[in-house]
């Protein structure tokens, strides 16, 4: 079969194409967005008429995806860790309607936070939601539990949780492809109540989810994915999930590891698997990237001194493992310091030249200058870096679309003037209800939404706010005069600041929008432009 | 064989260019592969570094662990420096000598090059003015990649294939600018 090189996120796309999925849905997120790219741009995805448009958020992409899966059809939806915070209501339901066509929920998580605002463990969304999880150890499986994970759906119609991380959604590495599945016809849930949770249905669907825990957990014992590798010294026995399996491997490369290893990738745990390690063993070492999530349920409340790893001490409490943290925990090396040049300095990241957020912050940080700090309630997006010198602009960003709600509160208590700081695609995102609130009680609130037309920080995809950020602020109810927009030029700072200061003056709900396309995206449609006029 | 090797730079400088070349001329010599990115925040003026991982037999971890790579590869001098504890003991260290300075207190470069001399494998190259000279400046990372190209255990005229193959769409100006960019790298290694 065909042999490519690709991202775990993209060996989890060319799978769920293969694997007969007719939609994707899905709202960019690092370290997730390339999965939904991939479809975006597979001209096989293209002939078999895949849906791969951008969703407004995870939520809405979520319940998307259930709405395909009630039709007869595979679906997929993907999203960052803290994404499935905003979908988690119609997750942890989908679990208890269960599907019709297959479905699978992939996130991806980001230990180590390199883009992210905290390192939780979806594996306990999976949990909670008591359905199986996948968890690959290199881009091969992504794409087999992929592949194979539709049909594992359909078997118990229930949604599958694929959980990958950082360092396997963005490494590129060999995979062999499959052949492709014929996409499902249409078909309506055998049972036409099945997506009804009303109480009396639900507590049904609830007692069928309960009954089915025990299928789960046999197919953990018999997965593939789970495998007992036999180990001749039983002073120590690994357990080893996802891809802290290769780091373990990688401190033996010349020779087997000695000891008994359990090779974690299918959830829920089979507890024979883990017991037979657990009695053959002196001592347990838990390998698992993001929280002790297995360690825990091992160790339990009462603290089993066997079982080590990450709460006690044997491995980092926080942060993402690594070959030299686990060679640590095996007691192969000491811990390698980092050497640090005293010269080096830090190079952190920053709002590109010619960026309009800039020129925006600019004019915004001349204003509140007469008001005093700690007035800017921003939100997630590449204006967040506006929280680093020079600019030093804002002063929250906690979750998409906080910024404006955070700022009503902020009102509320009497904090005035509040800013809002948002960008359009964040603010379809999630900010657009949030406005609401403040139309309601004419909250004085200043809200700048500040339009790059595009979902930058994730490297420029569509944004649902194109050419309708107006229109949706008066359909929610902002007054005409109250929407002011203008160029964030450096040659329009002045009127930048008139504006500002005007609406800060008024007592109600204004929407400021200053409006420049992203430099990334006109860049990339200047050279597009360009090639095409060449040929 | 193996060869590990770190690429690091600044957001935007183009390292994933010179990882997809020694990918491509690895997967002609049939050789396993594994090579991870960066991706998000930090791609905007941050630092950035991509683990790339070549062997005939095959690589279990996608990260290269410390004090293990054979190779760093900078585009940038004083993102030589930030990953030193990568190194094993006799591994070179190849940089460019263009400074991309984006921050506030980026340090005297003759510090940070005398700093990159102390190492003892060390090659510093001006590939921006070599890539100038050939009129093609875009090619500076192609003749970083030339200079690193004796110390990576891939044969040259592999990486030249990899160069047809990736820029071959564009036609033959650009394939053999991008040789010659490559050919220049290499011979100001080995005159070292």
């Amino acid at each position: 079969m065909e042999k490519l090189l690709l991202l775990g996120d993209e060996a989890i796309a060319q799978a769920a194409i293969d694997g007969g999925l007719s939609g994707i849905y899905a709202y960019p997120g690092t370290p997730s967005t390339e999965i939904t790219e991939y479809i975006q741009r597979s001209k096989l995805a293209k002939t078999l008429e895949i849906h791969s448009q951008w969703s407004a958020n995870e939520k809405t992409a979520m319940e998307s995806a259930l709405g395909m899966s009630y039709a007869g059809k595979r679906a997929m939806v993907a999203m960052k860790h803290v994404g499935l915070n905003v979908a988690a209501d119609a997750f942890i339901n989908s679990a208890i309607t269960g599907v019709n066509g297959g479905l699978i929920i992939v996130v991806a998580d980001d230990p180590s936070m390199h883009s992210s605002q905290n390192e939780q463990d979806s594996r306990f969304f999976g949990d909670f939601a008591m359905i199986p999880i996948y968890e690959p150890a290199n881009q091969q499986e992504a794409y087999d539990m992929v592949y194979n994970g539709f049909e594992l759906s359909e078997k118990y119609q229930i949604p599958i949780l694929l959980r990958i991380t950082t360092r396997l959604a963005h490494s590129r590495a060999s995979v062999e492809l499959k052949t492709i599945k014929k996409q499902n016809e249409n078909s309506l849930p055998s049972d036409i109540k099945q997506f009804i949770l009303l109480p009396a249905i639900a507590r049904n669907s609830y007692k069928k989810l309960l009954a089915k825990q025990d299928s789960f957990e046999t197919e953990s014992t018999s997965s593939k994915y789970n495998e007992y590798i036999e180990g001749k010294d039983k002073s120590k026995g690994i357990i080893a999930a996802g891809i802290t399996f290769n780091y373990l491997n990688e401190n033996y490369k010349e020779t087997k590891v000695p000891y008994p290893v359990l090779k974690i990738g299918q959830y829920p745990l089979s507890v024979l698997l883990i017991k037979r390690i657990y009695d053959e063993c002196e001592e347990i070492i838990v390998l698992e990237d993001g929280y002790p999530f297995i360690e825990q349920k091992l160790k339990s409340l009462l603290g089993d001194k066997k079982i080590k790893g990450r709460l006690d001490g044997t491995l980092p409490r926080d942060g993402e493992l690594d070959p030299n943290n686990v060679a640590t925990a095996l007691g192969l090396e000491a811990k390698i310091e980092d050497i640090v040049p005293e010269i080096l300095r830090d190079r952190p990241p920053a709002l590109c030249s010619g960026c309009g957020h800039t020129d925006v912050f600019n004019a915004l940080n001349e204003v509140m200058s007469d008001y005093g700090r700690g007035r800017v309630f921003s939100d997630i997006g590449c204006y967040t870096l506006a929280a680093l010198p020079p600019l030093n602009s804002i002063n929250s960003c906690v979750d998409m679309g906080a910024s404006i709600t955070m700022a009503k509160g902020a009102t509320d208590a009497g904090l005035r003037p509040a800013i809002a700081f948002i960008g359009d695609s964040t603010f379809t995102h999630s900010g657009m209800t949030g406005l609401l609130d403040c139309v309601i009680e004419k909250t004085p609130i200043t809200i700048i939404i500040s339009d790059n037309s595009t979902t930058g920080m994730t490297g420029g995809q569509d944004s649902h706010a194109f050419n309708r950020l107006i229109d949706i602020c008066k359909g929610l109810g902002v007054e005409d005069k109250h929407i002011r927009i203008f160029n964030p030029l450096r040659k329009n700072h002045k009127q930048a600041i008139e504006i500002i200061r005007e609406e800060i003056q008024y007592k109600g709900v204004s929407v400021i929008i200053p409006q420049r396309e992203c430099i990334r995206t006109l860049e990339r449609r200047i050279k597009l432009k360009k090639r095409k006029t060449a040929k | 064989m193996k060869s590990d090797i770190i690429l690091s730079g600044v957001g935007g400088q183009g390292i994933l260019s010179i990882a997809a070349t020694i990918g491509t001329a690895a997967l002609i010599g049939n050789l396993h592969i594994k090579q991870s990115e960066v991706h998000g925040m930090s791609q905007r003026g941050g630092n950035v570094i991509s683990h790339m991982r070549v062997s005939d037999k095959e690589i279990a971890s996608d990260l290269i662990p410390k004090g293990q790579a054979n190779l760093i590869v900078s585009v940038e001098p004083m993102e030589a420096l930030r990953y030193l504890s990568f190194m094993e003991k006799d591994a070179w260290l190849i940089t460019n000598s263009k400074p991309f300075m984006n921050i506030p207190d980026y340090p005297d470069i003759q510090d940070v090059l005398s700093e990159i001399k102390k190492i003892k494998n060390h090659i510093i190259i001006d590939a921006d003015t070599i890539a100038k000279k050939l009129k093609s400046i875009r090619s500076s990372n192609i003749v970083m990649l030339g200079a690193a190209s004796p110390y990576i255990d891939i044969p040259f005229e592999n990486f030249k294939e990899a160069l047809r193959q990736i820029f071959g769409r564009k036609g033959e100006e650009v394939v053999n600018k991008n040789i010659i960019a490559l050919e220049k790298g290499r011979e100001f290694a080995l005159k070292k």
